[in-house]
């Protein structure tokens, strides 16, 4: 298979043939009649898990199907955050092996996804919420993942326009994880797909699927929008739409879908340097190496397959911006859309075997997706290639609710607007 | 987005609070069946992009529940019933095909 690797020479000698000499990043493939594995879905975990099964498990005749094209779905429409300061035993070692996939993802992959660790910072606003993030930090360090507690002084150093004295909601300190930050998301997607392809994956767009074949209880092919296509084992990695493909297999998921928006200033001189969060609302904010601020805050809170989002919601986030950064206040907004997300019964995942033999699901990732994304590849890869959980995602059954053991990070219980 | 609450008026959405699908319907515990009617009851829905049968609360009203037919597509809102008449219509059924 043809290819081209990306340094700092072969930027040099395109910039002196005029930029020539590019090659397409991954080729656009037509479907065969048949693979050993069909990955459905095109968007980051999707890509990665065919990226993992080809260079981790050493296996080929792998496709990925894609009903638009690669990065157009929810992998190019979050707020690009990453981070592993989870706190249940089911999460955290699954959250840090993500975080330390993408510490050496740019080099594993050879493609700049623009990985910056400018630190995550989780403020707080009393002494019950100190003591819920001292609690949180401490699971952190004795998973062995990094956490510092930071007292108010501590975040006047770092983030000296902070509005401190609200009178509703001071700000006390903050959970830093300093090895937290961003990465630009399109990268991802088309980094593990240039990945991907040059290991033989066939990345196939504009085919959208409409139906699974069967034999007894086993999958032996989807049916889709440019013809059937078989194979021995296909995984779903549908996110946002994990529900209409479960059930054209017949399947009802513990999943809601939910409308989440993300919101994009004008660009501005560098003003916040690492990722920021109000504790006393629920609003996030960075600021992208173009300038702009990149931030969000709840969903919209009802069923929505609509992907923009409502007014109430944008009230509430940039009211949250407005308590905890008024400086902002005058910074006009660029842009503002809405993503559908899988919303689980628990708020966190599903990466397992489904009742029917050679059919997988890897969905649920309610709006923490983006950062699981390496993680979530790996440890779905994992499971297709040898039919068993990895080690690290053994929490994220299916039948988790039946057996009572829920991994509900938040404690909301069994409302999935709440997670 | 804004519902027409039968009590109040054409109200804005925050006024409401959602409490999601209004199809599930709490089974007979007495049934052979019960522990799976239940698992499905709390934990799995059918989460359709299409017509949606949904509870919405008017908390910042007249405290009614609602049972909001809505496409989840285009979030239009088709039919705004009370939860009590709804759920009286659906006895009213269940006992006539008894």
């Amino acid at each position: 298979m043809a290819s081209q690797r990306y340094s700092i020479f072969s930027v040099i000698k395109e910039a002196l043939v005029g930029h020539t000499g590019w090659m397409p990043t991954w080729r656009d493939a037509s479907p065969k009649a048949d693979y050993d594995i069909i990955i459905i879905g095109g968007g980051g975990h999707g890509l990665a898990t065919a990226y993992y099964l080809a260079k981790t498990f050493g296996l080929s005749r792998i496709a990925v199907v894609e009903k638009g094209w690669i990065g157009g779905g929810n992998v190019g429409r979050n707020t690009t955050i990453v981070r592993s300061n989870y706190m249940l035993p089911g999460n955290i070692p699954f959250y840090e092996q993500s975080l330390k996939l993408w510490e050496g993802l740019e080099q594993d992959i050879n493609y700049n996804a623009m990985v910056s660790q400018r630190g995550v910072l989780n403020l707080y606003h009393s002494d019950a919420q100190r003591d819920a993030y001292a609690r949180r930090g401490n699971a952190l360090r004795l998973h062995g993942v990094d956490a510092e507690l930071l007292d108010q002084a501590a975040v006047r150093k770092m983030l000296p326009f902070l509005n401190y004295e609200n009178g509703r909601f001071p700000i006390h300190g903050g959970l830093l994880q300093r090895r937290g930050g961003t990465v630009r998301h399109d990268a991802v997607a088309w980094g593990y797909a240039r990945a991907a392809d040059q290991r033989g994956v066939d990345i196939i767009q504009n085919c959208e699927v409409t139906g699974f074949r069967r034999d007894g209880n086993r999958v032996t092919g989807i049916q889709t929008s440019r013809g059937f296509i078989g194979a021995k084992k296909i995984g779903m990695a549908v996110a946002g739409n994990s529900s209409r493909v479960a059930t054209m297999a017949g399947l009802r998921l513990p999943i809601e879908s939910h409308a989440l928006q993300a919101f994009v200033s004008e660009s501005i001189k560098p003003f916040i340097d690492g990722v920021v969060t109000f504790g006393a609302g629920h609003f996030y904010i960075s600021q992208s190496d173009k300038g702009g601020l990149v931030f969000g805050g709840d969903i919209d809170g009802y069923n929505s397959y609509a992907s923009r989002g409502n007014l109430p919601v944008v009230e509430d986030v940039c009211e949250g911006g407005m308590a905890l950064m008024p400086r902002i206040g005058r910074v006009r907004l660029l842009r503002q859309w809405g993503g559908i997300m899988d919303m689980s019964m628990d708020g966190s995942p599903i990466i397992d075997h489904t009742p029917i033999d050679g059919l997988y699901i890897n969905a649920g990732w309610c709006y923490g997706g983006f950062k699981a994304t390496p993680a979530s590849g790996l440890c779905f890869a994992h499971l297709i290639a040898r039919d068993e959980p990895h080690p690290i995602a053994t929490a994220y059954r299916l039948d988790r609710f039946r057996t009572g053991h829920a991994v509900d990070e938040k404690g909301q219980g069994p409302y999935p607007n709440l997670h | 987005m804004r519902i027409a609450c039968p009590c109040c008026g054409d109200r804005s959405l925050d006024e409401f609070i959602y409490h999601g699908d209004a199809t599930v319907t709490r089974p007979d515990y007495s049934m052979p069946s019960a522990l799976d009617d239940f698992i499905a009851y709390t934990y799995e829905r059918r989460n359709l992009a299409g017509d949606h049968q949904e509870l919405w609360y008017h908390a910042a009203g007249c405290h009614a529940w609602l049972v909001v037919a809505r496409n989840l597509t285009t979030h239009r809102v088709l039919n705004v019933s009370l939860a009590r008449d709804v759920a009286l219509a659906r006895l009213d059924t269940a006992e006539g095909g008894a």
